[in-house]
């Protein structure tokens, strides 16, 4: 800048360490919560200091020393979670970058219209269809099921639209020399099409590993068996008992393992998360 | 619409690629959403034995239903709250980053991982926070202010909660988009503002914020989707649209009514009106953040 304010540089560093701390208050909380004993939030408030407890919890909960509270070892409920945001980030990438190279590299009849049906996911969450969609799961006998879980929510929209941007810039002499060369439709696809959208396809996965690990009404109506409980959508659960004072610190254990694997991907892979970010709101 | 100059000549390959996309839309997508449609014509009996075509019925008892209005207004204070306070926070927040030069990227870092934490387990986290018996909150206010917290009891303390909540998982990505849109602003403009004497917050008001307007002209509507749709996980796991329909937003009606309540007939009217808001608001969407990009 033109001045030199040093005022308004100790004032713009003064309002990030306070949102630094807003930001990471919550999650303070929760961790320093998962380190004490049960007994201490019988009385009081919350503890603000680590508990002698320190990882106790954690082996509390992976052990299933709490089986009053949790009807599924969290090991299973990690894997769950784990398999449905895997299954439901590859599947929705295979499926977008398939339908965009048709809709890029071939002319056809109907293609605006293919094109439009896939629009309309956009407009269509889950949250507004629920009693139909749960309807076609039941008809179709997908309750329960890995199938249930992570194909429906494969379509996707916003990733057909961000695979064709990318093939719409990619230089038509890439093709056209290719089929001088005699390469075929899919030999392109495969050697050309795909190393060239590499970095897309790794800023995509990011942000849908994170979209599918966070689903929570979905597993809720899919699935009524607690062998495929997912971590997110068993917090709740944890948190409704009944007749008995909440676990509190087991709870926030548990809190904390839903939370890790998806952050740990926003921080150790910021710049790929950045750019599926942005590229995926074009 | 947009192909290549040159294309591929095959007839049966394209319909190939297509079709696991085209299918999943069509089975869960289209089919649900036309049933939607057909089930808010219907009314079934109680047992669920026989329905009937009650035409625009569905609709016209939603308009007089006080429950209904009551949750629609219910719907517009939290959304309007959540975006405001997410998009204000975040503002400052890039406005601060901003400045920085060295230590940008490590500020970024520390603000943006909520984006990865679920709807749901931040409502989690600040549920357990504001727990009127242990909670911390709670105590400070009763002990700062002598403010009686409880958010099952007291509706305006549940609403600030899941507004809390849902603006706090919501300011990192608005927080990116704010970075990258004050970084798209040429220096000069505010180099030559600050020579003809702007102060900062001049140029603030006439620089920096009409020439962000797009940015933020998107993320409100991104954040309008959010506030209505997504934060349905927020309220299930923390206050489950109570104490007395407080928290009743919208989508969660739909759910509660549906799922729930299997009032199939209305659920299904709430659904449809919902999905002609999602339209509008995609169309807004389309039509005017298109043009962002010719600054």
């Amino acid at each position: 800048m033109v001045e030199n304010q040093r005022w308004l540089d100790y004032l713009a560093h003064a309002v990030l360490i306070l949102g630094v701390l807003l930001v990471a208050f919550p999650v303070y909380v929760a961790i320093i919560a998962s380190t004490h004993e049960p007994g201490a939030f019988v009385t009081g408030t919350i503890p603000l200091l680590p508990g002698a407890n320190t990882l106790d919890s954690y082996a509390g909960v992976f052990a299933g020393g709490v089986a009053s509270q949790m009807s599924v070892p969290i090991g299973v409920m990690l894997a769950n979670s784990m398999i449905m945001a895997l299954a439901i980030a590859f599947g929705k990438i295979v499926i977008s970058i398939l339908s965009a190279f048709a809709i890029v590299y071939f002319r056809f009849p109907f293609r605006v219209l293919a094109f439009w049906m896939i629009f309309i996911t956009l407009m269509l969450p889950v949250e507004v269809r629920i009693v139909p969609t749960f309807e076609v799961i039941a008809n179709l006998n997908l309750l329960n099921s890995y199938a249930g879980l992570t194909v429906p929510l494969m379509a996707s929209a916003t990733a057909t639209f961000l695979f064709r941007q990318v093939f719409l810039t990619m230089p038509d002499e890439l093709m056209e020399a290719a089929r001088i060369d005699g390469a075929g439709p899919m030999k392109f696809f495969r050697d050309i099409l795909l190393p060239m959208s590499q970095t897309n396809i790794a800023a995509l996965f990011v942000i849908l590993f994170i979209y599918g690990w966070n689903q929570y009404l979905w597993p809720i109506l899919v699935t009524t068996d607690d062998s495929y409980q997912t971590i997110v959508a068993g917090i709740k659960r944890m948190s409704d008992v009944v007749d008995s004072e909440p676990l509190w610190n087991y709870i926030m254990a548990v809190t904390v393992l839903a939370m890790v694997p998806p952050v740990a991907v926003v921080i150790f892979m910021q710049r790929l998360f950045v750019k599926g970010l942005v590229d995926s709101e074009k | 619409m947009q192909t290549k100059r040159t294309i591929f000549g095959n007839k049966g390959l394209p319909y190939l690629l297509l079709a696991p996309q085209l299918i999943i839309t069509g089975i869960f997508f289209l089919w649900p959403a036309g049933q939607a449609v057909y089930m808010s014509f219907l009314r079934e009996d109680a047992f669920g034995m026989s329905s009937t075509f009650v035409g625009l019925r569905n609709y016209t008892r939603l308009l007089d239903n006080a429950e209904y209005l009551d949750s629609v207004k219910v719907t517009l204070v939290f959304s309007v709250a959540t975006v405001v306070l997410a998009l204000g926070l975040s503002l400052v927040l890039a406005l601060a980053v901003d400045r920085m030069i060295r230590s940008a990227r490590g500020y970024t870092t520390l603000l943006v991982w909520p984006y990865a934490v679920a709807p749901a387990v931040a409502g989690i986290l600040w549920w357990f926070i504001f727990n009127p018996t242990i909670g911390i909150m709670p105590y400070v206010l009763e002990n700062l202010f002598g403010y009686d917290w409880n958010h099952s009891l007291d509706p305006d303390d549940a609403m600030t909660l899941v507004v809390i909540a849902s603006a706090w998982k919501q300011i990192s990505y608005n927080f990116l988009f704010f970075v990258a849109g004050l970084q798209s602003i040429p220096t000069s403009l505010r180099e030559a503002a600050a020579i003809d004497g702007a102060g900062p917050f001049k140029r603030f008001w006439t620089i920096t914020l009409p020439l962000l307007s797009p940015t933020t002209f998107f993320l409100l509507v991104v954040n309008v989707v959010y506030t209505l749709f997504e934060t349905f996980a927020v309220i299930d796991a923390t206050t489950e649209g109570g104490p007395a329909q407080a928290t009743n937003i919208l989508v969660y009606k739909v759910f509660q009514d549906g799922y729930v309540g299997l009032n199939f007939g209305s659920s299904s009217a709430q659904s449809v009106i919902l999905m002609g808001l999602v339209v509008v608001l995609t169309f807004i969407q389309f039509r005017f953040v298109e043009r962002r990009v010719t600054y």
